[in-house]
C-alpha cells in the first residue's frame, strides 16, 4: 500500500501496463524527455526508450490518426492529447475511423487505442485550457469514455482502459492530479468499465457525479447529513460511455430524489443522459423532480471568473435542499 | 518511359542585413529614417521591458501563466512595422510586440493574461485579431480573411504569425494552400524558435527549414534572419509588395532562439543545454540592433538609459491601471459570462444567469422573463 496523488496513480498504472505488455507504447506531444507537461508520463522514457515512449509532432489529428494505424498493426497505443481542449483536432479521426473499425469491418480490425486527455478547469488556466466536453465523445457510438475522481480508481480505470479491446477516451479531471493521495493496492486493480460506483451509501436523495465534481458532492453529503439530518446517497459514475444505469436507477428508486452534478455544460450533457434513464424507469419512484446541476451553456470564463462557473459544495447543497424541500 | 528530372524554378532565399556586432550590408540597407530606427529599437525595448515585467508580477501571482516573448522582438516588429494600419494582424501568443506596436493598450494586455475575457478585445481603428491558443488554427482565419480582401477588391494584406512546431498541424498546411490556390495576399510569418515546448525542430520536421515547404504550395519561401529586425523588415515589405501587386502568399521561416521557457510552467532544464542557450544569447536581436544603431551614431547608453527609464514609467502606470480595473465592479462581474454568447442572449441562458444570481444571493437584479423552464423545483405543482 502506497499513499499517492493522482497524477502519480496514472503514471505508475502506465508504468505496470508497459512493463507487463510489450504491445503498450506511450506517444504524444512533450511526453518523452519532458515526460509530459503534468509530468503523467515520468520517468517512462527512462525505462522504456525512443521505441514504446516517444514525441510525437505536434498534431492531434497526427497522434490519433497513426495511433489507430498502430493499434491495428496489433500494437496498444496510450496516445497523450496535452490538453483535452486540444483533442477536437483529432475528432474527425476518433469519430470516423477509430469508433468505426469494428462495425465497419463487422469485428475484422479493430482500434485498442487509449486516448488520454488532462480536462476540467479549477488550475487558472488560459483560454481552451479548462473545458469538460466529455459529453462529445459520449455522443460518438464505438467510443468508450472513462473518468476518474481520486488516485485508486485512476489508476484501475488506466488497466481497463489499456486491456480493452475498444476506443477509450480517457479524461483525467487535471484540478484533482495534485490535489489529494490515497491509498492504492500493492497489487495491480482493474476496474470493470460500465460500472458506476456507490460511494457513500444513504436513503434520503441520490447525488450523482463523475471526476472532479466528486469531491464537492461528498463534501455536500456531509453538509447535508450534519445540518439537516439527510442522508445522501453518493454514486460516482466512473464510466460515462458505457453508462451504468442500474446503479444509479436503484438509488433513486429508493431515494425519490437525485441531483445530478457535472462540469461540463448542461445542454445534452452527461446530466441530461442520467436524467433521461431516470425517467425511463424509475419515473413513478420520483418524489421530485431530478435536478441538474452543472457548468452552464457558457465557454468557461477566463480564470479570474473560472470559480463562478464550476460546481461548488454550496451549489450542490442548495440543489438538493431544493429537492428536498419540494 | 525513361526515368527523368522534373525541373522547378524554385529556390530558398536567405536574409540577413545587420551581423552579429552590427555592421551591416550597405546594399540590402532599407531607407528608413533616423526616427523611423529609433522608433524600431524602442517598441523592442518597450517590448522586452514589459516581458520582464510580466514574469515578475507572474512570480508574485499578479497575473497567470504567459508565454515570455523576450528574443521574438525582431520577428514581430520587423514584420508589423512594414504593414499598414488597416491591413489584417492576425497573431498566435508570443507577438507581444506587435500587440503594442498595433496600439493595443497595455493595461489590456495585462489584463488578458490577469484572466479577463476584456483583455482579448481589439482597440477601434485597427484590423487585428485576439490571441490564439489552439496551434495553426489561426493561419485559415488569415487566408480566409485575404480571400475575402481579393472577393471585395480590398488592397489590404494579412500577417499572420505561428511556431515552427505549428507548421505540423493540419492547419498550417491547408491555411497556405488555401492562401494558395486562392491568391490571398497573406504573409505567413513562421517564429521559428527551434523549439515547441521541450520538442526541437527535428522532432517537427525532416526538412532543413520551414522556408523550403513553401515549393510544395508554389509559393514564394524565404529563410529570414530573426535576429535581425532589419532583414525581417525588408523580407516582409517585398512580401507585401508582391501581396499588393496581386502575386498571394509568402512564407517567411524567420530563424530565433526560445531565450526563456516556453512558458512561465515549463522548466527548459529538462531538455536543452546551457550552452546552446549562451551560443544564442550572443545573437540576441536587441542586442544587435543596439549596435548598428551605435555605428549609426544615433544611440548611446545615456539615450538608451533615458528610453528605459520612460518605459519603466509607462509600464508601472499600465500595471497600476490593470490592477485597478481588476478590481472593478464591471470586470469582475461575473453574470457577464451570459452576455456575449450570442448576438441576443437565448431563453436557456437567461435561465443560467438568473440561477448563477440567486446562487451568489443577487437573484433580484436579473429579470426573470416569464419562463416555464426556469425552476420547475421551485415553481411546478406536485402531482401534475
Ligand atoms: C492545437 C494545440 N495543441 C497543443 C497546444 C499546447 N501547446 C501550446 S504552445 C505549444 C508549442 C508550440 O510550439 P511552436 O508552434 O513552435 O510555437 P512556440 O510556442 O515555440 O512559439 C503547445 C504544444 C496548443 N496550444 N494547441
Amino acid at each position: 500500500m502506497a499513499e499517492i496523488n493522482m497524477a502519480k496513480s496514472i503514471n505508475m498504472a502506465l508504468f505496470e501496463a508497459m512493463e507487463k505488455d510489450s504491445r503498450v507504447v506511450v506517444l504524444g506531444q512533450d511526453v518523452g524527455i519532458d515526460e509530459g507537461v503534468f509530468r503523467i508520463t515520468e520517468g517512462l522514457h527512462a525505462k522504456f526508450g525512443d521505441k514504446r515512449v516517444f514525441d510525437t509532432p505536434l498534431a492531434e489529428s497526427g497522434i490519433i490518426g497513426t495511433s489507430i494505424g498502430m493499434a491495428i498493426n496489433g500494437l496498444l497505443p496510450v496516445a497523450e492529447i496535452q490538453f483535452a481542449g486540444f483533442d477536437y483536432y483529432a475528432y474527425q479521426q476518433l469519430e470516423s475511423h477509430a469508433a468505426r473499425f469494428r462495425n465497419r469491418t463487422r469485428g475484422r480490425v479493430t482500434v485498442p487505442m487509449v486516448m488520454r486527455a488532462p480536462s476540467g478547469a479549477g488550475i487558472r488556466a488560459l483560454e481552451h485550457h479548462s473545458e469538460s466536453r466529455e459529453a462529445i465523445y459520449c455522443h460518438t457510438p464505438g467510443l468508450k469514455v472513462v473518468m476518474p475522481s481520486g488516485p485508486r480508481n485512476a489508476r484501475a480505470l488506466m488497466h481497463a482502459a489499456i486491456n480493452d479491446p475498444d476506443p477509450v477516451i480517457y479524461y483525467e479531471p487535471k484540478a484533482l492530479y495534485r490535489l489529494f493521495k490515497e491509498e492504492v493496492p500493492d497489487e495491480i486493480e482493474v476496474m470493470p468499465i460500465g460500472k458506476a460506483q456507490v460511494v457513500r451509501p444513504g436513503s434520503d436523495i441520490t447525488i450523482i457525479s463523475y471526476g472532479a465534481t466528486m469531491r464537492p458532492c461528498l463534501e455536500a453529503a456531509e453538509l447535508l447529513m450534519e445540518e439537516d439530518g439527510v442522508k445522501a446517497e453518493v454514486i460516482d459514475l466512473l464510466s460515462l460511455m458505457p453508462l451504468d444505469t442500474e446503479t444509479f436507477v436503484n438509488s433513486v428508486a429508493k431515494t425519490g430524489r437525485a441531483v445530478v452534478v457535472h462540469e461540463g455544460p448542461r445542454a445534452c450533457g452527461v446530466a441530461a443522459e442520467v436524467v433521461s434513464r431516470i425517467n425511463e424507469n424509475v419515473f413513478l419512484y420520483l418524489e421530485a423532480p431530478v435536478i441538474r446541476l452543472t457548468g452552464y451553456d457558457v465557454p468557461v470564463p477566463y480564470f479570474s471568473k473560472e470559480k463562478f462557473y464550476i460546481p461548488d459544495t454550496d451549489k450542490v447543497v442548495e440543489a438538493c435542499r431544493k429537492t428536498l424541500r419540494f | 518511359m525513361p526515368r527523368k528530372e522534373l525541373e522547378f524554378d524554385y529556390t530558398v532565399e536567405t536574409l540577413s542585413i545587420v551581423d552579429e556586432e552590427g555592421n551591416v550590408d550597405k546594399a540590402l540597407e532599407p531607407k528608413l529614417s533616423d526616427k523611423e530606427l529609433l522608433d524600431m529599437f524602442r517598441w523592442m525595448l518597450y517590448s522586452r521591458r514589459v516581458d520582464e515585467r510580466q514574469l515578475n508580477l507572474q512570480r508574485q501571482g499578479r497575473i497567470g501563466t504567459f508565454p515570455q516573448s523576450t528574443g521574438h522582438e525582431a520577428i514581430g516588429l520587423g514584420s508589423v512595422f512594414a504593414i499598414e494600419k488597416s491591413d489584417w494582424f492576425v497573431p498566435a501568443y508570443r507577438e507581444l510586440v506587435c500587440f503594442l506596436y498595433r496600439g493595443w493598450p497595455l493595461e489590456r494586455l495585462l489584463l488578458y493574461w490577469a484572466g479577463f475575457e476584456e483583455g482579448a478585445v481589439p482597440p477601434e481603428g485597427v484590423n487585428d485579431l485576439p490571441i490564439c491558443v489552439p496551434v495553426a488554427s489561426q493561419l485559415l482565419h488569415a487566408s480566409g480573411i485575404g480571400m475575402a480582401n481579393n472577393i471585395k477588391g480590398e488592397n489590404k494584406v494579412v500577417l499572420t504569425y505561428f511556431g515552427d512546431g505549428s507548421s505540423s498541424e493540419g492547419d498550417f498546411h491547408e491555411g497556405i494552400n488555401f492562401a494558395a490556390v486562392f491568391n490571398a495576399p497573406v504573409i505567413f510569418v513562421c517564429e521559428n524558435n527551434q523549439f515547441a515546448i521541450s520538442e526541437p525542430l527535428h522532432k517537427q520536421t525532416r526538412t532543413k527549414t520551414i522556408a523550403q515547404k513553401a515549393v510544395g504550395y508554389g509559393v514564394p519561401g524565404v529563410r529570414v534572419d530573426g535576429n535581425d529586425v532589419l532583414a525581417v523588415y525588408v523580407a516582409t515589405k517585398e512580401a507585401i509588395e508582391r501581396a499588393r501587386k496581386g502575386e498571394g502568399p509568402t512564407l517567411l521561416d524567420c530563424l530565433t532562439y526560445r531565450y526563456t521557457p516556453h512558458t512561465t510552467a515549463d522548466d527548459p532544464k529538462k531538455y536543452r543545454s546551457d550552452e546552446e542557450a549562451q551560443k544564442w544569447a550572443k545573437r540576441e536581436p536587441l542586442i544587435r540592433f543596439a549596435k548598428y544603431l551605435e555605428k549609426k551614431g544615433l544611440l548611446n547608453d545615456e539615450k538608451r538609459q533615458k528610453m528605459e527609464t520612460e518605459i519603466d514609467e509607462e509600464i508601472k502606470e499600465a500595471v497600476k491601471k490593470m490592477e485597478t480595473l481588476a478590481k472593478s465592479k464591471e470586470l469582475m462581474e461575473p453574470l457577464a459570462m451570459f452576455d456575449f454568447l450570442y448576438a441576443d442572449v437565448p431563453v436557456h441562458l437567461e435561465v443560467q444567469k438568473h440561477e448563477l444570481a440567486e446562487s451568489l444571493g443577487r437573484g433580484d437584479e436579473v429579470s426573470t422573463k416569464s419562463n416555464p423552464q426556469r425552476s420547475i423545483a421551485g415553481t411546478a405543482k406536485r402531482g401534475g
